[in-house]
């Protein structure tokens, strides 16, 4: 090292005093969060504002951290709760175990259970940690309910993971465009993303037999047949 | 600045306090278990020192026995105890060599009456010399003056003193008796054959008591 | 000793000193103490605004408008926190080590002149809390008393890394005193005398007059390179830097107590700045217009935008270069601050005796500084070179 090389040291030190600064404003703007983000879960329900939920335990039998506690009832006859024989009568979810793994999304068959994308919420109390159906269920306008010590921001609760898998078209062209099951967060169904196959058009089909045709178009190696 | 000091309350009260500063921090110095604390009690009592200084209007030693004694040769001292561990207390309840507390007794008052005699009983020293410095650059030059001039031979046989310390220190401080450079490489082969050998003795170095220090 | 010759001296007895100058030197002192306090606050948040500025990054911008409320913010933390006092830690000794710290670098400000003169109800004042006549002297001392503060910290706690930390920090403080003390003594050389008062009235004449331009430079960046050493500042704060050993003397030390270092050292950076502005600067000297308010108050602005510019400095020396190594630390100070101080302050004695001023200085400086320069680049050379060197010490090179 000469004896002038401080001196580019200083130069450099002094310039970057005028460049831009690349620390992002933290909390004031949060980045975008991914598609299928991870967050919070939302139970969901139907637009004539059944609950989707079941009571079947699915989930609570999937989750690999063991912290959905499920209890089913029969849904009274003169004011059924969800669609269905049963309905999830208690439902807790225990945000200190769950590991945010959506295995509880992909294991529901109604679709009841998405998870948004909000993900900062930080209770102070142990107590608070442990969701009950009340906090976890959408309210009457399809919202999440927004718990003191949440932060919610634009954006978490529309594209949700459950939705995103929802209607992922896995390649093909000619499932695009349909859900394989609604699980969207909230009410009814939202439009699927156009453009997630990367196939070309002429090889969408209506057929719902889909599988057999597009599969002769996928490579030996991907597990397709070549005819 | 008078020709004579006229003795004022703001004086007498620095002196009283800084008189009892001194005294205390010596008997400090003397009682006190933790060397540690001896060398902070000799620090005070050099403050106080200072002060008389300032007081009998010699700045510029006060400043300098600030600079050299308490912020250089003390801390020298305190490097002393600090790192050779010896800053552990000691008790004074029992001397090593015995018969050591009467004989000090009686020699300080042996002491204080050859003082006393020898000072024919005037309590104050020093009266009347104080005070012509003319202030303290004055005090600078009546200082270089005499240093250079009357005191000169003083001067240069305890600034050779000063060197012959610093250069014997460097010398004893050296490490011992150095290897050539073939030897080095000599050995830096032997080395790597025994540890091919698979004895691994000449690797490991004897650890020693290590000294806390604490 | 009667009461009357007691009393016949005395200046506030005899009315010579009215209650007025005494009020007049409280006022300066505790002006010149919340002055301090106010800029340390400000000095801290400062450092940590311009260096995230130099590393393309924020600072502290929550607390207060800019993040100004950030060190009252973080003063207030330390004062909530709890005050440990390890076991094996000398008690009397870890209580007093904070504040052999903290009152040097508080005293050590009252030389400093911050303006010219003012007259005052009649009374004609410098504006300085105290002016005694061997005034540099005095923060020479007060150097020497803040290594206690170090060293006594890191014995007391009564652990391994902090001594070590200590004993460092108080080995390097007392080899750089050493330097500063001739590149001070430098400066009275040239102006005849101790006082600080007198040092920056002999550089007030004009911008050649400063001990910067006279002393052709040298001594100036000796006594920088000294004082940032003095200070524990980086380049050379190995022995606080958090990667070094843990936090070096003051790793035991919590709440109020490791506050009173933090202020210290901080309350020390200001001080030594101002020093600088005093000593080679020319302190408030400046241009200055003659209405009756702007009289007085712009060598204050003069000098406070001085002291600035070297507290920015200071922090732009920290964001620019690397922590220096121990050794490489001990080598700069012993082996180029003091021969170099020691050369140039003969050099100096001698145009003095000479009678030689202006550019012959500068342009000798550089001849002697290349010259140095080349010698010191040759050393380091021979040193690394085991086959040149004649050294032993060639384990770790």
């Amino acid at each position: 090292m000469g004896m002038l090389d401080p001196l580019k040291g200083f130069k450099l030190t002094f310039k970057q005093i005028f460049e831009p600064r690349v620390t992002s404003p933290y909390p004031v703007r949060k980045r975008p969060k991914p598609a299928r983000f991870h967050g919070r879960h939302v139970l969901n329900r139907y637009e004539d504002g059944m609950e989707k939920c079941i009571g079947c335990e699915l989930c609570a039998g999937v989750c690999p951290a063991d912290c959905i506690y499920v209890r089913g009832a029969d849904n009274p006859a003169d004011a059924p709760v969800s669609p269905g024989e049963r309905y999830g009568f208690v439902y807790e979810i225990n945000y200190l175990r769950c590991i945010h793994c959506d295995l509880c999304v992909e294991a529901c068959p109604t679709g009841a259970i998405t998870e948004s994308k909000m993900f900062e919420f930080s209770f102070t109390d142990r107590n608070d940690a442990i969701y009950t159906k009340a906090e976890l269920v959408v309210d009457d306008d399809g919202e999440p309910r927004h718990q003191p010590w949440e932060d919610w921001r634009e954006g978490d609760d529309a594209l949700t993971s459950g939705w995103m898998r929802a209607t992922s078209p896995s390649g093909m062209a000619a499932a695009e465009g349909r859900a394989q099951w609604s699980a969207d967060l909230g009410y009814g169904r939202r439009a699927p993303e156009k453009g997630q196959s990367d196939l070309p058009e002429a090889d969408a089909t209506e057929d719902l037999s889909v599988r057999k045709v597009a599969a002769s178009k996928i490579p030996r190696r991907l597990g397709g047949r070549v005819r | 600045m008078t020709g004579v000091l006229a003795v004022t309350v703001p004086d007498l009260a620095t002196f009283v306090v800084a008189g009892a500063v001194v005294l205390a921090s010596a008997i400090g110095v003397v009682v006190a278990r933790n060397p540690v604390h001896s060398a902070l009690f000799l620090v005070a009592t050099l403050f106080g020192v200072a002060v008389l200084f300032v007081e009998q209007q010699a700045e510029f030693l006060a400043a300098v026995q600030v600079i050299v004694y308490a912020g250089a040769i003390v801390v020298l001292f305190l490097f002393v105890i600090m790192l050779l561990g010896v800053d552990r207390p000691e008790g004074l309840a029992r001397d090593p060599l015995r018969g050591q507390r009467p004989l000090g007794a009686v020699l300080v008052l042996v002491s204080l009456a050859e003082i006393l005699a020898l000072a024919r009983l005037h309590w104050a020293t020093g009266h009347g010399t104080a005070g012509s410095t003319g202030g303290a650059s004055g005090n600078v030059a009546a200082l270089g003056r005499s240093v250079f001039t009357a005191y000169l031979l003083p001067f240069e046989i305890t600034s050779a003193l000063l060197i012959i310390a610093v250069v014997g220190a460097v010398v004893l401080a050296r490490r011992p008796h150095r290897v050539s450079q073939q030897q080095y490489g000599a050995r830096d082969e032997r080395m790597v054959a025994t540890e091919r050998s698979g004895t691994g003795r000449s690797g490991t170095e004897p650890s020693g008591t290590g000294r806390s220090g604490t | 000793m009667t009461p009357a010759l007691l009393v016949s001296g005395d200046p506030v007895a005899l009315g010579r000193a009215t209650i007025v100058v005494v009020a007049i030197v409280v006022v300066k002192a505790l002006l010149a103490f919340g002055m301090l306090m106010t800029a340390v606050a400000l000095m801290i948040w400062f450092e940590r605004k311009l260096i995230s500025d130099m590393q393309n990054r924020v600072g502290p911008n929550r607390a207060g408008p800019f993040g100004l409320l950030q060190t009252m913010a973080d003063g207030i933390k330390l004062m909530f926190k709890e005050d440990l006092l390890p076991e094996g830690a000398d008690r009397a000794t870890f209580r007093l080590a904070p504040f052999l710290s903290t009152v040097p670098a508080f005293l050590s400000f009252a030389i400093v002149p911050v303006g010219g003169v003012v007259h005052l109800f009649g009374y004609t004042t410098e504006l300085q809390v105290a002016d005694p006549p061997i005034g540099i002297l005095f923060l020479l001392a007060m150097s020497g008393v803040a290594v206690y503060g170090l060293m006594l910290a890191g014995w007391s706690s009564g652990s391994k890394y902090p001594l070590l930390g200590s004993v460092r920090a108080s080995a390097q403080m007392v080899s750089y005193e050493a330097a500063m003390g001739l590149s001070v003594a430098a400066v009275v050389l040239v102006t005849g005398s101790l006082s600080t008062r007198a040092i920056v009235q002999a550089q007030a004449a004009h911008i050649w007059d400063w001990n910067l331009v006279r002393l052709a430079v040298i001594p100036f960046v000796i006594f920088l390179a000294a004082a940032t050493a003095e200070l524990n500042r980086p380049p050379f704060d190995l022995v606080e830097g958090d990667s070094e050993l843990v936090g070096g003397f003051n790793t035991e030390y919590s709440s109020m107590r490791f506050g009173l270092f933090y202020l210290a050292e901080f309350m020390s950076t200001i001080t030594m700045s101002a020093v600088i502005v005093t000593l080679f600067l020319g302190g408030p000297d400046g241009p200055v217009i003659h209405l009756p308010l702007l009289n007085w108050l712009m060598p204050i602005g003069w000098f406070f935008l001085k002291t600035l510019a070297f507290l920015f400095f200071y922090v732009w020396l920290r964001a620019a270069l690397p922590r220096l190594r121990y050794d490489q630390l001990m080598d700069l100070g012993w082996k180029v601050l003091i021969p170099a101080a020691l050369g140039w302050l003969i050099v100096i004695a001698g145009f003095r005796v000479g009678r030689v001023t202006g550019l012959v200085t500068f342009a000798v400086a550089i001849v002697v500084g290349a010259g140095m320069a080349r010698a010191f680049a040759v050393g380091q050379v021979r040193n690394r070179d085991p086959a040149t060197s004649s050294s032993t010490s060639g384990d770790f090179r």
